[in-house]
């Protein structure tokens, strides 16, 4: 099934890495002092920073983890979409932008630091940036395997080349780089994947079509079967749903994440900051049809109807281990191999490797040319991700932990040589990360669930913070702690379902609860760190003396005056376009029902 | 800042357009198409969608050349306060 890329395929690509470093090239002017750097000059357009708030979080994990999401549990997948980031971006933007854009913070942690105290940022700031560089190795390491496997390209080459490339321009153009090709990058993924749903719905036969193959009707409704665990794919009845994804997790995302509200903060007036996640909703409406459907199209068709015939065999090139591929696997969702070659079974039944079910639809329907653009599309997602994370890392590295504890009076070029610097040896380490994903793919699921733990209690220590005045920089830093181990605790004492202790769960001796589900079992955690966090913030905030409320002017609800609106157009105001995205949320939940 | 972004998707997203219209001219009737895209010949028709979309955006840039800055946004005009 591997594709020959031909001299046009990969001529489209070369146009569209010359034109990712152009945009760096010209853009290295314009970078004077650290702001330009870090914030693009606080003056990027409302509609930019939007699409870039979307595109930066639009990495490899979302356009393929959507896809094998949508293969594995079908439509219920837009939960993640539309009862978790959309009304999460919305709250952002209307109800938090405020502090943030209105307190000059120039990073999350550094809100932390004005809100609460130093001990509450460091905390972020360290957890953040060690987080930053790992995930961007992870992804890197995805990508590289992927293109390995896909179009048997080297793995070195392949992750050294698009690594090189996202140094370069984000090295030249800082931020502002960053987030104009962001939006290129946007515009390239969603016109890579409208012909890939367009042909793959064509063939099913449209939605009704798609809806009879896959012959199970919890896969095609959202809501239907979520009253509990047990009638639905992914194992999570409605309540976990929403506590756990939608009101923990996706809000403890988009809100306290400084990859995407770095963007925000880049914007050019507070309204247009405000409106920035919320434009940024518009099109994450729309995404689950770009890549979910793809992924529930995979696995119910055939891998090629060569003139009329099913054509498996002569599609897949010469040896035997290619041609029993799809042996075992379902639609064109090849299963999984062992570093042996041999197909993993649990069960006696071979697992499926849903990860390459979005790639095996670009290879299923593009002709060669049109491939060109999907692998364009791809190596885009997996890029804008990469340069979210390396922007990020080199803001807070350089403001947060290298003015903050290592060099606290240098001169504003310095701070900007240090976020060059930065950015250097950000991707340096993420390579490292990869190559250890590579070899040791343990180690770095254990790092990554300990940035679960991390992130769980986030939400509600930044909720706390923002609206009530009387939380301390004590209660944040312990509850925030308190959260983490919460989430630790509860991740260790229980399990999912048909699963081992270890990383997993459960290890922690005895099994208190099992899951239906690995999802269920995370959204439970999340639900646990942020009671954890919440509770515990709370109670210590009560025993320790606030600080005067002079102090927290701007940083806080009730002390902060309500952003000025007057003089806007209807369609300028944020609050007016979240009521729209609003509306049309509740219709597509009602459709899908 | 004098930088418009969407020159640059317009130009990418015009020549990604001529290119492939211009290859899915060349293999008319090829195998490839039966192969993967249902029979059509998507090369060419995306194509087109994807210079129509590449000239509206450069349409927009040169628009925009056009037009005085409009108001309405009030702008804080701070970006000169630099923290540290």
């Amino acid at each position: 099934m591997r594709p020959e890329p031909h001299l046009i395929d990969y001529a489209i690509i070369l146009l569209y890495f010359a034109f990712v470093l152009g945009i760096g090239f010209v853009l290295k002017k314009y970078m004077k002092t650290s702001t330009d750097f870090f914030l693009s000059g606080r003056s990027i357009p409302a509609w930019i920073a939007g699409l870039a708030f979307l595109s930066a979080n639009l990495g490899a994990q979302e356009v393929i983890g959507m896809g094998a999401s949508g293969a594995k549990y079908g439509i219920s997948t837009s939960h993640f979409y539309w009862i978790g980031a959309v009304p999460a971006m919305l709250f952002v933007g209307i109800f938090m932008m405020p502090f943030y854009y209105g307190s000059r913070a120039r990073s999350v942690p550094e809100y932390l630091k004005l809100r609460f105290d130093e001990k509450t940022r460091g905390f972020n700031a360290i957890s953040f940036a060690v987080m930053t560089v790992f995930s961007s190795g992870v992804s890197m390491y995805a990508m590289g395997k992927l293109l390995q496997l896909l179009l048997g390209w080297n793995f070195t080459a392949a992750i050294l080349i698009s690594a090189l490339i996202v140094l370069a321009y984000t090295f030249l153009g800082g931020l502002t780089s960053a987030i104009y090709n962001e939006v290129l990058q946007f515009f390239l993924i969603v016109m890579g994947f409208i012909p890939l749903v367009y042909l793959g719905l064509r063939d099913v036969g449209g939605w009704d079509g798609l809806k009879v193959r896959i012959a199970n009707d919890a896969m095609v409704h959202s809501w239907k079967y979520m009253g509990h665990s047990s009638a639905n794919p992914m194992g999570v009845e409605w309540f976990g749903m929403l506590m756990g994804l939608a009101f923990v997790l996706s809000f403890g995302y988009w809100c306290t994440d400084f990859l995407v509200v770095q963007r925000a903060m880049a914007a050019d007036s507070m309204t247009a900051a405000r409106r920035t996640p919320v434009i940024a909703a518009f099109p994450k409406m729309i995404f689950p049809f770009l890549v979910i459907l793809p992924g529930m199209i995979a696995g119910v068709v055939t891998s090629s109807k060569m003139h009329g015939v099913d054509a498996k065999e002569s599609v897949v090139a010469g040896t035997a281990a290619q041609s029993s591929f799809f042996t075992g696997g379902k639609g064109i969702i090849p299963p999984k191999y062992d570093a042996a070659g041999k197909p993993v079974l649990v069960g006696g039944k071979p697992v499926l490797d849903y990860d390459l079910a979005t790639p095996m639809m670009l290879v299923r329907y593009f002709p060669s040319g049109l491939l060109g653009l999907g692998l364009c599309a791809l190596i885009a997602s997996f890029m804008s991700g990469m340069a979210g994370n390396t922007t990020a890392f080199n803001t807070v590295w350089t403001y947060d932990i290298y003015q903050s504890y290592i060099n606290k009076t240098a001169s504003d070029q310095h701070y900007l040589w240090m976020g060059r610097a930065s950015t250097i040896f950000g991707l340096a380490i993420s390579l490292m990360a990869a190559y250890v994903a590579k070899e040791f793919n343990n180690i770095l699921d254990v790092l990554q669930l300990v940035f679960a733990f991390v992130n769980a209690p986030l939400f509600a220590t930044f909720m706390l913070g923002m609206f009530w005045k009387r939380t301390t920089g004590h209660g944040a830093f312990w509850g925030l702690l308190g959260g983490t181990v919460a989430a630790a605790a509860h991740y260790g004492l229980t399990l999912p379902a048909g699963a081992v202790a270890g990383v997993k769960g459960g290890y922690l001796g005895p099994i208190l609860h099992v899951y239906p589900s690995e999802m269920a079992q995370n959204f439970w955690t999340a639900i646990f760190a942020w009671v954890g966090c919440f509770t515990l913030t709370v109670v210590i905030s009560l025993l320790t003396t606030p600080r005067p409320e002079q102090e927290l002017k701007g940083l806080v609800y009730s002390l902060t005056a309500k952003p000025e609106e007057g003089g806007l157009k209807w369609y300028q105001k944020p609050a007016t376009l979240a009521l729209i995205v609003v509306v049309l949320l509740v219709g597509l939940n009602l459709v899908f029902w | 800042m004098g930088f418009d972004i969407r020159m640059p998707i317009g130009m990418l997203f015009s020549l990604f357009g001529i290119l492939l219209i211009g290859y899915g001219a060349a293999t008319r009737g090829s195998e490839m198409y039966a192969e993967h895209s249902l029979g059509v010949n998507m090369n060419l028709w995306w194509g087109v969608v994807l210079l129509a979309f590449g000239l509206v955006m450069l349409a927009l840039t040169r628009l925009r050349r056009k037009q005085v800055p409009a108001p309405g946004d009030q702008k804080r005009g701070d970006t000169d306060i630099h923290h540290g």
